[in-house]
This record gives structure tokens, C-alpha cells and sequence, in this order.
């Protein structure tokens, strides 16, 4: 058994790695045959005042080679342009040359910063109030009508009103982040609490034990896994969140880093973007899965 | 064994339970008492309310009429003094063998330091054996395992009455009947009053000094106390070598067949006469014979 489990995962992380060549091969030949075409028939056809031009974009309009590099460094990047952008921003993460121009490790870091704080104050909220709901009928039909009507609304929607309330952008964006992930953590906390197992209650009964012990030694690790997958696919949503509210924000953070590049016209800088924000939600994920792993308990 | 002082440690009045819109109660006009260091069993049909009563004698449920009183006191909510063994064993998985039992002897003796604890938890475990797998989750242990862990979480917190809800009943014979010597052991040993729900005529002979028999259900009632008149001392290998034993056990086999079912809707008795099969005398109109008196026959008759 063992040893079958063994032969799957290496034939999956070879599969995997050749998927990955497969996808570089292609990306490297579709480069390459746009690449020279542009640049062949752009550079003779140079005139003077495109030149000026260029010189006054402070960029060298000199020789064939130098055009054809200029067309491609705000063209799709190649395999080796690419290589170097990334190069360039691990071997630099956290520089700050005035707001337009900081670091890649200094944008993830203001980004991580917002979410840990929106999502903490969210889960400061919807943990305590999911264990309400959960335990009493009364606050789950009271509450409800406004949950359901509150939850499909996009966190984005939020963003003018607070603006306009909040009237500081940084805390907006942690204001949509808080509201966007309340509300998986309080519906899986009231749905873990309420199903907490009846005989479990009752040994808490017979035992006599106070409703401050019983909320911590028994509903909570009880409800532990349920809370912990709703803490989960809050961290995901608002790791999805920050993206965009940094995007209308601005500022500083990883959202604006990609929307700051795309002005830019620097590909190469927004696909590395792409890559860090995908690589930081796996490892949020991955942070979360162990969590929930921790609490998980066999019955 | 029981003094007149001792005979009502525990009371129940006239108990009765309806369930809300249904037309007549589950059980009315059930009595009975317990006497203090006694074993009482209760048999009867499922849905005769068997559950409802324990769970009302626990505090966990409320009755819609009637009383119970231990002690010269109402019962009303649950308390530490009274321990329940549930059905489902009711351990909470995510903590080991130790803290399960730590969980209840923390709620008896709050004060207690971690050493305290640790050496009461460890005494427990070892009393129903299982001083090797103390550290063990509860998925890790087999259901005979299971139901031991909640038997020790109920006599850790030593209770003045424990309250067995069919604790063996999901259990294979030979566990049962290893747990029940246990069980017999060490209420010898504590003295442990205790009132248990059973489905198992054999059991209850084997473990009960007096076995309540209930009527089915609707208006339930306790029909019939049968006194275990076989030495206390009794044990599982020599039980049915005492014809005294087949005596008793057709009395049991023959209520739950035939007249648990002609003395529902209330038809049996208020106050459930007291009964010593074998040893009475054969009721007026009846020929002698019929029920307690029947010869015995072993269990299986083999080649």
C-alpha cells in the first residue's frame, strides 16, 4: 500500500513537471515569434521625429537592436525577460524609492498587514456572535433576514459608502476586507455550534459544569473544525478581496503594485505580481489546512 | 440488604410524560423507590418510555407529571449526584481517555490540583482495566473499550446514584458479558445504588436485585417488581445452573411477550405488586404451572 502511495505521488509530480515545461515551451515559442517580427519592420521605419520622440521618452532610439529590445520590454515578456524581472525584485524585495516605486516584499506586506487586521476584527465579531446564533433560536431567526441579505453583497459594493463614512482609504480597504470575510466564519461558527452533539450537552449537564466552561471545553472544540473551515474560506476570500480594493484604493499594497504596473505598460512586472499573489494564497491556505488538521478530530 | 430507612433513598411518584400534541401519555402513574446501595433494572418494550424515565431521574428531562424525590428531595435539573453512563458512550472524541475522565473528576472536585486529578483519573482507569490505553483517543479504543471509559467517567465523580441507559447494548455478547462482571465487581465493591435500563433478560437477572417490569406504551406503567431472589454472589458461569434462575427468566420472557402487551393503555396496576417467581404462590384463577412455575428447560438443547 505504502509503496503503491509512493509510485502515485512520484508519477504526479512528474506529470506535474512536465505540465510545467509543456506551459513554459509554449509561452517561450509564442514569445519568439513575435518577438523579431515587430521589431524588422519598426526600426528602419524610424523617422526623426518618433526619434525626438524617443529621446524625449528618455529611451535610446539607437540601432536595430536597441528598437527591437524597447518593443519588447512593454511587449509580452520572454522566458529570459521574465527570468530577470524576477531575479531583479528577490534580489530587492523590500526598496522604497517614494510611493510609485517600493518593493515587491513591502507591497505583500502591506497587503498581508490590511487583511490580518481586517480579517482579525471580523473574526472578533462573527466568532462571538456566531456562538449567539448558534445557541439560541431567538438570535438565529432574528439575525438571519439580515445575514442572507447582507452576505451575497460584494465586498467591492462597499467601497463608496466607506469612503464616504470612513474617509480614509487605507482603513476602507480594511473595512471591505472585514466585511467580506464576517460572514463565512459567523455562518460555519453558528452552524458548528448549533450541532454540537446533544449527549456531549448532557454529560456537560450532568457534570453540573458552569456555561463558561462548557462554551470552551466542549462546544468550542467541538465546533473547532467547522469554525476552522469557515476561518479558511474567509482567509481566501479576502486574500481574493485585497486584490481588487487595493486596485480602486491605491496607494501602497500588491493590488496596487499590478494596477501601478499595468499604467506602466510593464508586463513582465505584473505577471511577476500575478505569480507572488498566487504563491501567498497557497501558503495562507496551506497555513489554514494545518490548523484545521490540528483541530480535526477522528470520531 | 435493604432496611426500611434505606427503602425510599430514591422515590418516584406517580411520574408521567406526554409529549406535546399527542392524545395520551407515553407513561402515567409509574412508581416505584430504590433503596440505597440496591441494583434495580428496568425491562420492557422500546417506546414504554424507558429513556424518558432515566433521563427524568438524571434531571435531564422534565416529566409532565408526578415526582421524583432522592434523599427526601425533588429532583429538578441535573446534579454531580448523580452519575449517567450513556447509551452511545458520549466521550468527546477529541480528548484522550485521561482528560475525559480529568473533564468529570474537574467538575466534582474544582479545587483539586493537576497531581489530584491525575491520581484519581489513573485509579478509575485501572478499576475498569484499561490502565494501558489511559492515554488513547476514544477512536483508537473498541466499543467495549468505549463503554468502560464511560463507565469509570461515572463512578470518577462517585456519585450516590448511577443511571445505566442500556450501556451494554451495542456491545458483542463476550465484551458484554466481560463488562458486566466488571460492572457487578466493582458496585460490590463501592456499594454503587444503581437503576439501569437493559433489553437483556439475562442481564438484568445477573445484575439486578429487583427488576422493574414495564408495560408497553401508550399509558405505560412499571406492571410488576421482580425480586432477584438468587444469592447476591451470583456469577455469570454458575447463573443458569440454578434452577431458580429459569424460574425467574420465564417470568421475565413471558411479561415481555405476552402480558406487556394486554397491559397497555394503562391497564396494569398503579402500585406494581412485588413478585418472587418460583417461590409464590400461584395467583387465584390461574392454573399453577402457567408462568412462574413452568419447569425449567436449559436455554439450548444440543446434539
Amino acid at each position: 500500500m505504502a509503496s503503491a502511495d509512493r509510485t502515485l505521488r512520484l508519477k504526479a509530480a512528474l506529470l506535474s513537471l512536465l505540465l510545467l515545461a509543456l506551459m513554459l515551451g509554449v509561452w517561450h515559442l509564442a514569445t519568439l515569434q513575435a518577438a523579431p517580427a515587430p521589431a524588422a519592420a519598426k526600426a528602419p521605419a524610424l523617422t526623426a521625429e518618433q526619434i525626438e520622440y524617443a529621446k524625449l521618452m528618455g529611451k535610446d532610439p539607437g540601432g536595430a537592436a536597441g528598437g527591437a529590445a524597447e518593443v519588447k520590454k512593454s511587449g509580452f515578456p520572454n522566458l529570459a525577460q521574465m527570468a530577470t524581472t524576477i531575479a531583479r525584485h528577490l534580489a530587492e524585495p523590500f526598496y522604497d524609492r517614494g510611493p510609485n516605486d517600493k518593493g515587491i516584499g513591502l507591497q505583500l506586506a502591506y497587503s498581508l498587514g490590511r487583511v490580518a487586521l481586517g480579517y482579525l476584527i471580523a473574526a472578533a465579531v462573527a466568532i462571538p456572535l456566531g456562538f449567539v446564533i448558534g445557541m439560541s433560536p431567538l438570535a438565529y431567526r432574528a439575525l438571519d433576514p439580515f445575514i442572507q441579505v447582507l452576505k451575497p453583497i460584494s465586498p467591492l459594493a462597499w467601497m463608496p459608502l466607506a469612503l464616504y463614512t470612513i474617509k480614509d482609504s487605507s482603513i476602507s480597504g480594511i473595512f471591505v476586507i472585514f466585511i467580506c470575510s464576517v460572514w463565512p466564519m459567523l455562518i460555519n461558527t453558528a452552524f458548528g455550534v448549533a450541532g454540537v452533539r446533544r449527549e456531549w450537552l448532557n454529560v456537560a449537564r450532568t457534570l453540573e459544569v458552569k456555561p463558561l466552561r462548557r462554551a470552551f471545553e466542549v462546544i468550542l472544540p467541538a465546533a473547532a473544525p467547522t469554525i476552522l473551515t469557515g476561518m479558511r474560506i474567509s482567509m481566501g476570500i479576502a486574500w481574493l478581496v485585497i486584490v481588487a480594493a487595493e486596485m480602486l484604493v491605491g496607494g501602497t499594497g500588491i493590488g496596487y503594485f499590478v494596477w501601478n504596473e499595468w499604467n506602466n505598460l510593464s508586463l513582465p512586472n505584473v505577471i511577476f505580481a500575478v505569480l507572488v499573489i498566487g504563491l501567498v494564497g497557497m501558503a495562507l491556505d496551506a497555513l489554514f489546512a494545518r490548523a484545521q488538521k490540528a483541530v480535526t478530530y477522528a470520531d | 440488604m435493604r432496611t426500611e430507612e434505606r427503602s425510599n433513598f430514591l422515590r418516584v411518584e406517580a411520574l408521567a410524560k406526554a409529549f406535546p400534541g399527542a392524545p395520551v401519555p407515553v407513561f402515567d402513574a409509574v412508581n416505584f423507590d430504590i433503596a440505597q446501595g440496591e441494583f434495580v433494572c428496568i425491562i420492557g418494550h422500546s417506546g414504554c418510555g424507558k429513556t424518558t424515565i432515566l433521563n427524568v431521574l438524571a434531571g435531564l428531562e422534565s416529566a409532565s407529571g408526578g415526582h421524583v424525590f432522592m434523599d427526601q428531595r425533588e429532583v429538578a435539573g441535573p446534579s454531580l449526584d448523580r452519575g449517567v453512563v450513556f447509551q452511545g458512550h458520549a466521550l468527546m472524541p477529541w480528548l484522550s481517555v485521561r482528560r475525559n475522565i480529568a473533564f468529570a473528576v474537574r467538575s466534582k472536585w474544582p479545587t483539586w490540583t493537576r497531581a489530584q486529578v491525575d491520581e484519581h483519573v489513573t485509579r478509575y482507569v485501572g478499576m475498569v482495566g484499561l490502565a494501558a490505553a489511559i492515554d488513547k483517543k476514544p477512536h483508537e479504543l473498541s466499543g467495549g473499550m468505549k463503554q468502560r471509559v464511560g463507565i469509570a467517567r461515572a463512578f470518577a465523580i462517585q456519585p450516590r446514584m448511577l443511571l445505566l441507559d442500556e450501556p451494554f447494548g451495542a456491545l458483542d455478547a463476550l465484551t458484554r458479558g466481560t463488562i458486566q462482571d466488571e460492572l457487578l465487581r466493582i458496585c460490590a465493591e463501592t456499594h454503587q445504588t444503581v437503576f439501569m435500563i437493559t433489553h437483556d433478560v439475562d442481564e438484568a437477572i445477573l445484575l439486578a436485585d429487583r427488576i422493574l417490569l414495564m408495560s408497553n406504551g401508550p399509558q405505560a406503567r412499571v406492571a410488576e417488581i421482580v425480586v432477584n431472589t438468587m444469592p447476591r454472589d451470583r456469577a455469570r458461569a454458575t447463573l443458569h445452573h440454578d434452577p431458580q434462575y429459569y424460574r425467574i427468566r420465564n417470568h421475565l420472557v413471558d411479561f415481555l411477550v405476552a402480558r406487556s402487551a394486554t397491559l397497555s393503555h394503562g391497564r396494569a396496576p398503579e402500585h406494581p405488586p412485588l413478585v418472587t417467581p418460583g417461590l409464590d404462590a400461584p395467583p387465584a384463577g390461574e392454573p399453577a404451572g402457567t408462568d412462574a412455575e413452568v419447569i425449567p428447560l436449559p436455554p439450548r438443547r444440543t446434539a
